[in-house]
């Protein structure tokens, strides 16, 4: 099976610092890394190829740095790596990130048989590519994926994670998942990967590779507009209650009655 | 141009106003001039009213024709209801949704789909709605995307709503998503703030990015309809009227908008808790600090006593202390409870990020210079072990439990 997995270099959010003078992210220094939710997505990929056999294939749309990821991603295992990088997609939202993949897939010369996404990125937190590209693609899609139960060419049952619970879902393939952290541990990268990482060859695609239209890519092919950022109002610290054990807890019990009576009753 | 945004250097007189203008650290003066690097630029704007020579330039969109999106009309919440019981989420759109549509004056309509919902209708126009697109299936009786979504597209091109709202929940963001796409219109994730702009009478969408650092007000302004999911517990819902009228219309349902290549098997509820964390008013949340398993027995006592739901760090996750749809944090879940009670946890910023928007923060970390007590409201230094059960006696005190 051809499985395709599609992951983004987001900072770390770590290190993304605020400058206190203009209240603006610092990003210079911040190390790229590879989306956290990514990760799992990149092991579960290759956990099916060690089952169903295949190969993998990793894409990322970014700018030309964000070839790092896809280094990694083989360092994991992955076979093959596939930028997708043009000025053209300078300011894309999620519609138009959506699009470009979407147009990236169907370029492969094997059709995916599983196309695997996070749940959702650490800069944006949006959670909406995946099923973006499912509706790009007209593919059923199963979000918030916990475990794959069963899978084979032609059927797949997987646990997806509400918010109550979970819900055992039976889907037609090809199909899309977005993975959540409970899925699995992702692995370390070993020495033969880290080799094969550094000589791998990066397939890169521009917006006329992947026949991108201009109206659907970028700037143009976004419906929503940034039009204003700021820093939330920093949050300081308050009181500190000081006092035994029980004295302590009298006066948050004083502090907080009201709200104690309003949401417990 | 051959760039979406440029800096034209002959007109730009390296005054380096526009730097510190831009919230991304996109501009950079090498040379005599402001350059922007593009791979970090999201073109939002900030940089361009800076610069007092007009040497920014941002390619603009064709603009909408206005003709085009005065047909849209009305303010929509899709609701989110299992097995029959309407979320509170869902009431709390329904309360942000009528104060939109009072200012648009425009109706607030809610879309019901379900099987056997029909009862359910008078309650959503207690709650403010003056209209109910009905879809009622047996076909529709567990959420699915596919049917879900193919619904609300068929209803959204034959009544054409302005502003189409969902909850951020796993149900809202997978329909709202698909959706989205599909008809071509933006939608803006995890809201915490809506408003309209009294100029153009568009959206303003508020929602923080990169784990609540910032926050990002997005505009849809040539596209219909605008659609948003917006968190729960963040809107306030109208106070229920019983009284109120409103019209319900029962949608005929096409075979086609029925079909699915998903199939739900089996609702697995979680063990243990009934208390959805990302709807709980209070949260009881247990880290490392709690040092075994056995003591989340502790926090759960407490839990019961104030009806709040029991989160965890994910360390505490990692240790198999608790499941892992009880992790707050940067890979699990946001909450915005009115009070979030953190027990030995140390407030790292990928927990924070899961949790600083809470209205009240109270911070027990036996460690005074742990994290947390950066952004507490309340904060005890001191032993969870101790001040826990001591907190569950006062609390049972006060609520006569
Ligand atoms: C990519 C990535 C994603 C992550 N996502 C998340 C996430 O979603 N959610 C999350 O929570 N974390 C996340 N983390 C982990 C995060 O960085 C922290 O490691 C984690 O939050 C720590 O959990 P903790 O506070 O319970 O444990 P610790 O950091 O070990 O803190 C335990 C605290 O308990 C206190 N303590 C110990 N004993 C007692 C006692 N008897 N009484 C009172 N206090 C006591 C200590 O002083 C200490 O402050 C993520 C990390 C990474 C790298
Ligand atoms: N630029 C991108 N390139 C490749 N994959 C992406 C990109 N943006 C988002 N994704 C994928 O979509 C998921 C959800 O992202 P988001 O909708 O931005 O929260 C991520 O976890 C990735 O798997």
């Amino acid at each position: 099976m051809h499985i395709v997995v599609c992951i983004k270099q987001v900072p770390d959010t770590h290190d993304v610092k605020l400058d206190p003078v203009h209240n603006t992210l610092m990003r210079e220094g911040v190390e790229a890394i590879v989306n956290p939710f990514d990760m799992y997505a990149i092991e579960e990929a290759i956990r099916l190829r060690e089952k169903l056999g295949g190969t993998v294939t990793a894409i990322t749309m970014g700018p030309p740095q964000a070839e790092a990821v896809l280094r990694e991603a083989i360092s994991m295992g992955v076979d093959n790596g596939i930028l997708v990088s043009d000025v053209a997609f300078a300011g894309s939202d999620t519609w138009a990130t959506s699009y470009t993949l979407a147009q990236a897939i169907r370029k492969l010369d094997t059709p995916p048989g599983i196309i695997l996404f996070g749940k959702q990125a650490a800069d944006g937190d949006t959670a909406q590519v995946g099923p973006g590209v499912a509706a790009q693609l007209d593919l059923p899609q199963i979000t918030y994926v916990r475990k794959i139960e069963e899978i084979s060419d032609s059927r797949i049952v997987a646990e997806r994670l509400l918010e109550t619970g979970y819900e055992v879902i039976e889907s037609s393939m090809p199909c899309i998942l977005s993975v959540v952290k409970e899925i699995n541990e992702p692995r370390l990268p070993s020495l033969k990967g880290k080799m094969a990482a550094r000589k791998a060859a990066i397939t890169k695609w521009s917006a006329e590779d992947i026949k991108g239209e201009h109206g659907c890519m970028g700037l143009h092919g976004s419906p929503t507009k940034v039009v204003k950022v700021f820093t939330p109002p920093p949050r300081s610290g308050g009181e500190m209650l000081t006092g035994e054990p029980h004295e302590v807890a009298q006066m948050l019990v004083e502090k907080l009655k009201d709200t104690f009576i309003e949401c417990a009753s | 141009m051959e760039n979406p945004i440029e800096i034209s250097s002959e007109a730009c007189v390296g005054c380096g106003q526009c730097i510190p203008a831009c919230p991304f650290d996109a501009i950079d003066m090498p040379e005599a001039t402001a350059q922007i690097d593009l791979t970090k630029c999201t073109l939002c704007g900030a940089c361009v009213p800076t610069c007092a020579f007009d040497a920014i330039s941002i390619e603009e969109k064709a603009a909408a024709d206005p003709n085009e999106l005065g047909q849209y009309q009305n303010i929509w919440v899709m609701v989110e209801q299992h097995g029959g019981t309407i979320e509170p989420v869902t009431y709390e759109l329904l309360g942000e949704g009528r104060k939109l549509a009072d200012q648009r004056g425009m109706k607030l309509c809610a879309v019901l789909a379900g099987h056997q919902v029909e009862a359910l209708s008078q309650d959503l126009i207690a709650h403010g709605a003056d209209m109910v697109y009905l879809a009622d299936h047996p076909e529709l009786e567990s959420f699915r995307d596919e049917p879900y979504t193919k619904v609300l597209i068929r209803l959204i091109e034959t009544h054409k709503p302005e502003v189409v709202l969902f909850a951020a929940t796993a149900a809202g963001r997978s329909v709202g998503s698909r959706a989205a796409v599909k008809i071509n219109t933006g939608l803006t994730a995890d809201c915490t703030g809506l408003a309209i702009d009294p100029a153009t009478g568009n959206l303003l969408q508020t929602r923080p990015a990169f784990g609540g650092n910032i926050m990002a007000v997005i505009e849809c302004p040539a596209h219909r309809p605008q659609m948003a999911s917006v968190r729960p517990n963040v809107m306030t819902p109208t106070e229920p009227d019983s009284a109120r009228q409103g019209e319900v219309i029962t949608i005929d349902l096409q075979p086609e908008d029925l079909a699915s290549r998903t199939k739900r098997l089996a609702f697995v509820p979680e063990a243990g808790s009934t208390v959805n964390i990302t709807e709980a008013n209070i949260l009881i949340s247990g880290g490392r600090g709690i040092q075994k398993p056995d003591n989340f027995a502790m926090i759960q006592e407490l839990a019961e006593v104030l009806q709040a739901g029991v989160a965890a760090s994910r360390a505490a996750v990692d240790a198999n202390w608790i499941a892992y749809s009880h992790q707050v944090g940067q890979t699990g879940k946001t909450v915005c409870p009115k009070l979030y009670i953190a027990c030995g946890i140390s407030g790292q910023i990928q927990h924070l990020a899961g949790m600083a928007s809470a209205e009240v923060i109270v911070a027990i970390n036996k460690d005074p210079d742990a994290p947390i007590f950066d952004i507490a409201t309340y904060g005890i230094v001191g032993d969870v072990l101790e001040i826990v059960p001591a907190l569950t006696t006062e609390c049972k005190k006060l609520l006569k439990r």
